[in-house]
């Protein structure tokens, strides 16, 4: 591991002092300790943002607001989450292990790198982690990678199961930066949605968000979605728990007298960015089975030698999980 | 404006002050020094075990103000003021820990390397108090990896100190 200052500053307004084009904030430090271990990161500074005010789950009528220091365990045992939107308790509870669930905060969760073997072994080539290298994956290894929003450039798969019920709900982000940026309030404040956050790799596979330099996660947000108590996150794997998904799904359906008369569905495990699928969700409300509408799924799918499988597993995937939200409850 | 409660020294180094197993530790590390590497090299508590180094196999789980967290992906910097519970905390004088009981009755373990770990993440299992059936024990001990396979022995263990 290379070098680097340490601080842990106590306010926000300290940290965004502190931050700059070569520091990287902690919470967890599961994604981020990891890739420093393995050279793939090398930060000049780390701010422990462990001691900011960035906590607190509450349901209110305006939604569900998560503060960005929140650990994914506490977040999913949450009654009130667990109760009104299944959805994120489940893919929060799917992921990792219960102690790096203790430790990553939901702010890091969103933020965490892709598991492609290429990005994490600097022996290799990788567009994201040193741009213009080239990408191994494209004819090398890639049962595991993405088969929506690929380029040329990169396939990697967006590893967060949460990140896609959240995309579901509609979910955003609040970030603070310093403040003067374009687009922020005076305090350098702006709420974007989930969905514009993640960009698809293009030719430029390292810029993955719209986070600027220094800026910071503080909250996300979850619109009120009544029937989002009838959701489900399902997780098809290679092996039963702690692994990351061949291919996910989360749904939540607003089901009257026994129909489907409104559907949100976003898919995981197969996508540059977690993938919401509207043309699946129009099917469903226009009355189309559950077969008819899953089979627009892997639409503008792009398989690679490996993965073709993903395409026929995301539609079986969505399947189940529609299935189980039409069942007895 | 007070930028850090860990101030760092100019060669580099950080302070820090937290407790192991009930006592006070103050130690001043190159920041880059994890949790794991503390125990074992400053403070030889080495009953807490490196296996992967990467967060994938749970051999170095220990709890952190009563929570199991890995220690390899913990920098030590970042207990500041925090209570951590290794193996070498749960046995009080001569009496050993339920849980620890019941992995030498249940033969819970093999080779025994990641059994610190195993133990760990099982008194949090028992805290927790989410895991009722086999499957659901299963689950909740998933991030601890036995290559030993001693997994069923291990979920015996961890539904014997419970009862």
């Amino acid at each position: 591991m290379r070098a680097f200052d340490f601080a842990a500053p106590r306010d926000i307004a300290d940290a965004l002092g502190l931050a700059g084009d070569t520091s990287a904030y902690v919470a967890g430090g599961t994604t981020l300790v990891d890739l420093m271990k393995l050279d793939v990161l090398a930060p000049e500074q780390l701010i422990d943002i462990n001691r900011l005010p960035l906590h607190g789950i509450r349901l209110g009528p305006d939604g569900l607001r998560i503060g960005a220091l929140e650990r994914m365990e506490d977040i999913a045992r949450h009654d009130a989450v667990a109760a009104c939107y299944p959805l994120i308790s489940q893919a929060l509870l799917s992921s990792a292990s219960p102690q790096l669930r203790n430790m990553a905060s939901i702010g890091g969760n969103l933020l965490q790198r892709t598991r492609c073997g290429y990005f994490r072994d600097v022996a290799t080539p990788c567009n994201k982690r040193a741009p213009g290298s080239g990408c191994p994956a494209q004819s090398g290894d890639n049962r595991g990678h993405a088969i929506l929003g690929t380029s040329a450039s990169c396939a990697a798969t967006h590893a967060s199961d949460v990140a896609v019920a959240l995309v579901a709900l509609d979910a955003s982000v609040r970030l603070r930066g310093a403040a003067g940026n374009a687009n922020a309030r005076a305090d350098g404040e702006r709420t974007v949605p989930l969905a514009d956050f993640y960009l698809r790799p293009g030719d430029t596979p390292h810029v993955e968000n719209v986070l600027r330099p220094g800026e910071l996660i503080t909250e996300v947000i979850v619109p009120p979605l009544e029937w989002a108590r009838r959701s489900v996150y399902v997780k098809v794997r290679d092996r039963q728990s702690y692994e990351f998904a061949l291919a996910s799904a989360a749904v939540a359906v607003d089901l009257r007298g026994g129909a489907v008369h409104d559907a949100r569905v976003a898919v995981g495990g197969v996508g540059t960015v977690p993938w919401r699928l509207p043309a699946v969700e129009a099917a469903l409300r226009a009355g189309q089975s559950h077969e008819a509408a899953a089979a627009l799924a892997a639409e503008g799918a792009r398989p690679l030698a490996g993965n073709a499988f993903k395409g026929t597993l995301v539609q079986r995937v969505i399947l189940r999980a529609l299935t189980e939200l039409a069942g007895p409850r | 404006m007070d930028l850090s409660s860990q101030r760092q020294a100019v060669d580099g180094q950080v302070e820090v002050a937290f407790k192991v197993n009930g006592t006070a530790e103050r130690l001043r590390v190159d920041p880059r020094t994890t949790l794991l590497d503390a125990l074992r090299e400053r403070l030889q508590l080495t009953g807490t075990k490196k296996g992967c180094d990467r967060g994938q196999c749970g051999a170095c789980t220990v709890h952190v103000d009563g929570r199991r967290v890995l220690s390899c992906l913990t920098l030590v910097a970042m207990v500041e003021g925090r209570e951590v519970t290794t193996i070498e905390g749960l046995a009080e004088d001569d009496q050993l820990h339920p849980v620890q009981r019941a992995f030498i009755e249940c033969d819970g373990f093999q080779c025994g390397f990641c059994t610190p770990g195993q133990i760990m993440s099982a008194v949090a299992v028992l805290r927790e108090g989410h895991a009722t059936t086999d499957a659901q024990i299963r689950e909740a001990m998933s991030g601890n990896i036995c290559r030993c396979g001693a997994y069923p022995a291990i979920v015996e263990a961890v539904k014997q100190a419970r009862s």
